[in-house]
């Protein structure tokens, strides 16, 4: 079981996200990321980005359910349809002193990440890239005092100059 | 004139909005939260309301109207426990494809989600059951709202509606939106309704190079319109193939026919079962390898290549994996096939087909629907021979409820056209049968509609004999009655070591006087010699009429696929069962 990256095109209206959701569960998919929000106010219409896993015969029965739901525009899957790029985001808060707070630091360095609050005993560290880095990342925090963790799960796009 | 002179109010805009798309009948149940429709109802002579007795019955009776008739069947209930009951009729309308769009009333926009009285969380409870549904928060975006329902409930794949209407927006007022006039593009949901050419071609190919080949056509033939039904029954004219229905779609090729085979699946022919498990070519136009048609998946005709044509491409791979597929409507796919077999004429290999015949024949004489004639005792199967006999010809219309009573009614009625037959196929609703009745006698007035039903199902909705008094609809109730929930009973019997765990129905109505106590006609039958008249008394008169034909209480409905088996493995009779089921089929429904 591959995991699938779908992005889906949707209408911007009340009820969207639990029709989706509802889908899944109803008839019991897997859903391992899911992020949601409105790209295009103008036509108003949301992308989401959906991680699932599952045989070939679910991934495909997957996306033609989603594409048979009324406010679906389109259904991508972008692990099938060529080379893509996924970023996920995490807020990652670590609560040390001395040594730990010292090499906390140096690690998000060494991540890329950002402070984006720090305390005499804490910092909030904004990190960014593929769920691996961040998981890694986040891991790596456990040990160095790490108290709190918000992740955005992931979003997706597809190389070159193609739109969804 | 000033916008808000001319404006009208919401719901005389939805009156409206229904008359302009070709809305007669609406079935429904008042209550607070649609009491402005009901008003508006009142005030006007174009559309005609059915005033049911439970909201359930009022869905059934929409779906019964939209089969017979191939137009949307219209709903209106109120909030809260009118759209509750509806739920029922609504997944069953779901489960079979049956246009619906069903208008639920709705607490004012500002006490929703406040526990008002009769609120319900209707577009949330009904979101997994429906098509589609709205919920509409404001009137300017009614009429609009309304004529989008309808484009969705009956166009691709069919299925019912739901508008969840808010008392405010009913009250508030607004300029009518006339419906688009060009049906233009809707801006997300555009089904595919024309076939690649491509796969035309390779469909004809694999279909002219096969030697066992088999046509299994489906509801979405008749879901398709009269025309599909037309154009299969020439396609399989044209091959010679054989031919066999699913449950939902019987009546979509004649069943006189000789290239009929018979109903397949669960309680299917032997013949058309076994040539299901022994083609080399099967053909499915709009049916969905339904659990009840496959059997064990592992083991469902294991030899062939298999083409399916249905116009939802979420049906296609979901149980069965198939080497060819064609999206788009069956009318139009049927139309290409016929073109191109023509245009073709290829050479079919008449010798294997020859074969392939002589072997469907010597199935066909094992004789699998045959039955012990008693002289005592009414067989059900005799009963339905019967009443077959006495309706045959004339112009009808076959309702059932779900049970054993309906796979004999599928079995040994005959379908020669589409839209005759109405059946809860999917969700195996009891209850279904009666309600939907009313809705076609709605539709065909002058009509013969029966519905076959069992003693268990037809109390689930025996309040609608107050509609069929109320509006002197004269449809018939052939009830056999066998005080039992016979499959269940059958199930209890092959499975659970005949424990009759519930399944005797204790305290029975005495069904003659309860038709009488609504100002029907109630009839009664014990013994085969009388059948006859029975049968021509309840067609002669011209009322609702509970025949109530007390049938053999043992009688099991054979041919049948035990769970977890395949298509040849089939018990033909009651001697046939020892042993058969096997453990992953005891979980099975």
């Amino acid at each position: 079981m591959v995991a699938h990256t779908i992005s889906v095109l949707v209408a911007n209206e009340p009820g969207i996200l639990a029709r989706v959701v509802g889908l899944f569960s109803g008839r019991g998919y897997n859903i391992e990321s899911l992020t949601v929000a409105e790209t295009d106010a103008k036509q108003s219409l949301s992308r989401i980005t959906i991680v699932t896993k599952g045989t070939p015969m679910i991934i495909e029965q997957i996306k033609a359910q989603l594409d048979r739901l009324v406010p679906v525009y389109r259904v991508r899957d972008l692990t099938v349809e060529g080379p893509h790029i996924e970023r996920e985001l995490a807020l990652v808060k670590v609560r040390s002193t001395g040594e730990k707070r010292v090499e906390a630091l140096r690690l998000a360095d060494v991540f890329r990440a950002k402070v984006i609050d720090a305390k005499a005993d804490s910092f909030v560290f904004e990190v960014t890239g593929n769920s691996d880095k961040v998981q890694t990342f986040v891991g790596l925090m456990e040990s160095l005092g790490l108290v709190d963790v918000g992740r955005t799960g992931i979003v997706a796009m597809s190389r070159g100059g193609e739109a969804l | 004139m000033k916008p808000e002179e001319s404006a009208t109010t919401g719901a005389d805009l939805l009156v409206k909005a229904l008359i302009d798309e070709d809305v007669e009948v609406v079935f429904g149940y008042p209550g607070g939260a649609v009491l402005p429709i009901y008003d508006s109802l009142f005030k006007q002579n174009r559309l005609r309301h059915i005033l049911v007795r439970h909201e359930q019955a009022a869905v059934h009776a929409a779906e019964g109207y939209a089969r017979s008739t191939g137009k949307v069947g219209v709903v209106l209930v109120t909030s809260g426990p009118g759209a509750t009951n509806a739920v029922t009729g609504l997944t069953d309308a779901l489960m079979d494809s049956i246009p619906i769009v069903c208008l639920t009333g709705q607490v004012p926009t500002h006490l929703i989600g406040n526990d008002a009285f009769q609120e319900a969380d209707t577009t949330g409870i009904t979101r997994p059951c429906t098509k589609h549904n709205y919920l509409v928060k404001a009137v300017d975006a009614l009429a609009r709202t309304v004529h989008e329902a309808f484009y969705v409930a009956r166009s691709g794949r069919p299925g019912p509606v739901v508008i969840d209407l808010p008392k405010d927006v009913l009250m508030n007022k607004h300029d009518y939106v006339a419906p688009p006039k060009v049906v233009s593009e809707h801006k997300s949901y555009r089904p595919q309704m024309k076939p690649d050419p491509k796969k035309i071609a390779q469909a004809l190919e694999m279909i002219a190079h096969a030697k066992r080949p088999v046509f299994y056509a489906g509801g979405g033939v008749i879901n398709s319109g009269p025309k599909a039904s037309k154009l299969l029954t020439q396609l399989v004219h044209l091959t010679g193939y054989p031919i066999t229905n699913t449950l939902m779609g019987l009546g979509s090729f004649p069943a006189s026919d000789k290239q009929f085979l018979g109903m397949l699946g669960m309680h299917g022919t032997y013949e058309a079962n076994l040539a299901m498990h022994g083609c080399d070519v099967m053909i499915n136009i709009g049916a969905r390898f339904d659990d009840r048609i496959t059997g064990n998946i592992a083991k469902f005709s294991p030899g062939s290549k298999k083409i399916h044509v249905d116009i939802d491409p979420s049906s296609i791979n979901k149980n069965v994996h198939v080497d060819l597929a064609v999206v788009g409507d069956a009318t139009l796919v049927l139309e290409e096939l016929v073109k191109g077999w023509k245009a073709k004429q290829p050479k079919v290999d008449q010798k294997a087909l020859k074969a392939w015949w002589a072997q469907i024949e010597q199935w066909r004489a094992r004789n699998c629907l045959a039955y012990k004639i008693d002289k005592e005792t009414i067989k059900p199967q005799y009963a339905l021979e019967r009443l077959y006999h006495h309706i045959k010809n004339r112009d009808h219309y076959i309702t059932t409820e779900v049970g054993q009573h309906q796979m004999w009614a599928a079995q040994f009625l005959k379908f020669e056209q589409p839209n005759r037959w109405m059946t809860s196929g999917g969700l195996g609703t009891m209850g279904y049968g009666f309600p939907a009745a009313v809705g076609v006698q709605i539709a065909h007035p002058d009509a013969l509609v029966i519905d076959v039903a069992g003693e268990a199902s037809i109390l689930m909705n025996i309040q609608e004999l107050s509609t069929v008094a109320q509006y002197r609809l004269p449809v018939k109730i052939f009830i056999l009655n066998n005080q039992y929930m016979g499959m269940v009973r059958q199930w209890q019997e092959l499975l659970h070591g005949s424990r009759y765990s519930e399944s005797y129905m204790e305290s029975l109505p005495d069904f003659v006087k309860l038709a009488e106590a609504f100002g029907a006609r109630g009839l009664r039958c014990h013994e085969p010699a009388k059948l006859d008249d029975t049968i021509k008394e309840m067609i002669a008169l011209p009322h609702p009429v509970i025949v109530d034909v007390i049938v053999d209480q043992k009688e099991n409905c054979f041919p049948m696929i035990p769970s977890g088996a395949a298509h040849n493995e089939m018990l033909l009779g009651p001697d046939d069962k020892a042993g058969k089921v096997s453990e992953e089929g005891m979980v099975l429904v």
